[in-house]
């Protein structure tokens, strides 16, 4: 079963708690619990339709107000998938919310409403999208029974979303479908008030086979502790745990510690009692080589021949979540994995407005909610990868060493 | 279908994203490991921190597992629990420490609850956070899922919490691509959710493919117990009754084990993990129905949280 994970963006005028409600119920996932609430709540209310709204908003404040303040995690399975829907506000105030929903997604969805098309936020978490490169964007064209579930309708609002996407130049893949969340139409089930649609449910296009491209990437393993054990029937044992964080790594294979430059050929691969002969992106193990070279906590292994520039200053895009604004000269603590050390924020390029993606706006200073264009200079070699190219090895939070606060998130350009 | 051939098709099926999910729970465990000063494990003796116990021997092996056990007994445990706890905590090798909800209650820190739903569930906040400040832990490790209740859904994996324990929902630390901030002000600390992104079926389909042990409430047993507002509870000199309770003899088995006094039974035969997965999977009642507790109001969970609850 493979583990998909979604991000969902918008307010609940969109009809984004509706929609999660109806995939749901549509996919029996409801549990008896919900159910129930469901049936309460809709009579409560004396609706024909149920009220499929009442399962996602969790807080009390969210429920007073009628919004998402802060991702919700929802968790389904069907008989091939299990999903894991990071549901996430829509608002520009909720920003970094949303950014923090998507970044651990590979599919996310976007809801239009159909008697309003694009907004300014439908602008804005595609952009978001295609910032952190999800691999595969769905635009659910919602409401279409109060629009008369019209084809021109439709048309017209997939016409704005192709122009958006080429303003982008963005190579991303996505599809648009034209769904009533409240009537059910086009979720799971195929619609028969829009018959004029041949394509793929929200629910097909969930359950479309992955494009795997790991093994691409270059090997890159970030070193969270060092294990010396004499334990469990073991003698000096020593390990160096961590994490696969891109492309993968075989016994035998001669890799070098960046930052000292030092080699060494792996001679185990250990996951608990296992012994491995080769281990992938993703995988948590204990690495052990042949030589004693300096290895600590944030130190990362790679093959010497794909091994990454050992930057002194990154040029990247940063989200910022913060209230207090950043200015140009600010000490900040870099962390990516398990690498952090101090940087110095030198130059404030431009800020982005999704709504006009190509427009670069100069600013002093960076706000809540901002995306920016920045240098930084790393008080230490960075061996970042672009995050166009190595995803896992080219993202990083900035830390205001002063609060603690995680300020930003950052995508290495180069 | 037959539960062996079940069991086949159901361990083909989920190996890939167990895996995923471990890898990422091990993860988690090392960061905690490697950022915080004096971490601890909260350990009910439950099904979630059984699996943390078994994450933990994995994500460090073959070292010790490099911090102790928890444990917040409410003194209104199931006995069987308690036995399992001890002896679990002997074969890892670690230290148990164990604070006790009597002694706050002694101290006049907390009142026992009154009347029929009397519980001190809510009560094992201030013995919690006692504890905290008496041995200076920096991080406590929780099996909370986030697919338990709402309130859960909302929760970051590193939670930070203030000297009082509570959570400040509106301002979380936004945690994008799992990069994890354990940075705190002195006095401050955090709580760990390393099963964040497990669900209730997950738990259980690991507990069958590692062939983990669990107390025998989890299992179909005869017990005596009291029937009250249609649910029904294990009969204990902990329960207030009144006169409208029936007193039973059933066969039931427990989904969440906690305090005595506010967790429900379900009438079942399922007395191996095999049968209870199946028959959990069928029954699409969440667990946390089972939780009195959580039943006083839609929102008695997050309340609780707020407060410094796990």
């Amino acid at each position: 079963m493979e583990l998909v994970r979604i991000s969902t963006a918008g307010s609940v005028d969109d009809g984004k708690s509706t929609l999660i409600g109806r995939l749901l119920y549509d996919n029996n996932a409801l549990t008896k619990e919900q159910e129930e609430l469901v049936q309460k709540k809709t009579t409560e209310k004396g609706w024909d339709d149920l009220d499929l709204s009442v399962i996602t908003d969790g807080l009390v404040a969210e429920r007073e107000q009628g919004i998402t303040i802060d991702v919700a995690h929802i968790y389904f399975s069907t008989n091939t998938r299990k999903f894991i829907i990071a549901d996430s506000p829509g608002h520009v105030e909720y920003t970094r919310n949303m950014v923090t929903g998507a970044s651990t997604a590979e599919t996310s969805i976007i809801l239009v409403d159909a008697r309003k098309g694009l907004l300014e936020q439908s602008y804005r978490h595609f952009y978001i999208s295609q910032l952190l490169r999800l691999n595969n964007v769905i635009f659910a064209v919602n409401k279409m029974d109060l629009v008369e579930y019209s084809e021109d309708r439709f048309l017209e609002i997939a016409i704005e979303i192709k122009q958006m996407v080429e303003n982008l130049d963005a190579r991303i893949d996505y599809s648009i479908v034209p769904v009533s969340s409240l009537k059910g139409d086009n979720v799971v089930h195929p619609s028969e008030n829009m018959t004029w649609y041949g394509g793929s449910t929200l629910n097909q296009l969930l359950h479309a086979k992955k494009d795997i491209v790991t093994g691409q990437a270059p090997f890159r393993f970030d070193v969270q502790q060092v294990f010396h054990a004499q334990e469990n029937g073991f003698i000096d044992y020593r390990g160096y745990a961590g994490r696969v964080i891109s492309g993968n790594v075989s016994v035998g294979d001669r890799i070098v510690a960046l930052q000292s430059g030092k080699e060494s050929i792996i001679t185990e691969i250990r996951r608990y009692t296992e012994v491995l002969k080769k281990a992938e992106a993703g995988d948590s193990i204990s690495i052990s080589l042949a030589d004693e070279i300096d290895v600590s906590r944030g130190v990362v292994l790679a093959r010497k021949e794909e091994q990454p520039e050992a930057q002194t200053s990154i040029s990247s895009t940063v989200v910022w979540m913060d209230e207090k604004p950043a200015h140009t000269g600010v000490r900040l603590l870099l962390k990516s994995g398990s690498r952090e050390f101090p940087v110095k924020l030198t130059e404030i390029d431009a800020k982005v407005d999704p709504m006009q993606a190509n427009k670069r706006i100069n600013v002093n200073a960076i706000e809540v909610n901002d995306i920016t264009d920045v240098q930084l200079r790393l008080s230490q070699p960075g061996y970042f990868d672009a995050y166009s190219e190595n995803k896992a090895n080219g993202v990083f939070i900035l830390i205001d060493p002063q609060t603690n606060h995680t300020v930003a998130v950052g995508f290495v350009k180069k | 279908m037959r539960i062996t051939r079940w069991v086949k098709h159901i361990k083909m099926k989920t190996k890939k994203h167990l895996y995923e999910l471990e890898n990422e729970s091990i993860y988690i465990l090392r960061e905690v490991a490697a950022q915080f000063k004096k971490p601890v494990l909260l350990f009910s003796g439950g099904k979630d921190s059984i699996v943390m116990a078994h994450l933990a021997r994995k994500a460090f092996y073959p070292s010790r597992i490099p911090f102790s056990f928890l444990h917040i007994d409410t003194g209104h445990n199931f006995p069987e629990t308690i036995t399992f706890r001890d002896e679990l905590v002997n074969a890892l090798g670690v230290d148990l420490i164990v604070r006790y909800v009597q002694d706050s209650i002694d101290q006049n820190k907390v009142q026992e609850e009154s009347g029929k739903y009397a519980s001190r569930n809510a009560l094992q906040t201030v013995t919690l956070l006692d504890a905290i400040d008496e041995f200076g832990f920096d991080a406590c490790l929780g099996g909370a899922r986030r697919d338990e209740e709402k309130s859960r859904a909302k929760e970051r994996i590193f939670s930070v919490r203030d000297d009082f324990g509570q959570w400040d929902y509106k301002n979380q630390r936004p945690e994008p691509f799992q990069l994890l901030n354990g940075r705190i002000q002195f006095g401050e600390n955090v709580r760990a959710f390393p099963i964040s992104n497990w669900t209730e079926e997950d738990i259980w389909t690991y507990i069958l493919e590692e062939g983990l042990e669990l107390p025998s409430v989890y299992f179909a047993h005869e017990r005596k117990l009291v029937k009250r507002d249609g649910a029904y509870l294990a009969h204990s000199e902990f329960l207030n009754l009144v006169d409208t309770d029936e007193i039973e003899n059933r066969t039931v088995r427990f989904r969440t084990v906690g305090d005595m006094t506010c967790t429900a039974a379900f009438i079942s035969e399922a007395d191996t993990v095999e049968k209870v997965l199946k028959e959990n999977v069928a029954s699409k009642h969440s667990e946390r129905g089972a939780r009195i507790d959580d039943k006083r109001s839609e929102s008695a969970l997050e309340e609780r949280k707020k407060g410094g609850y796990f």
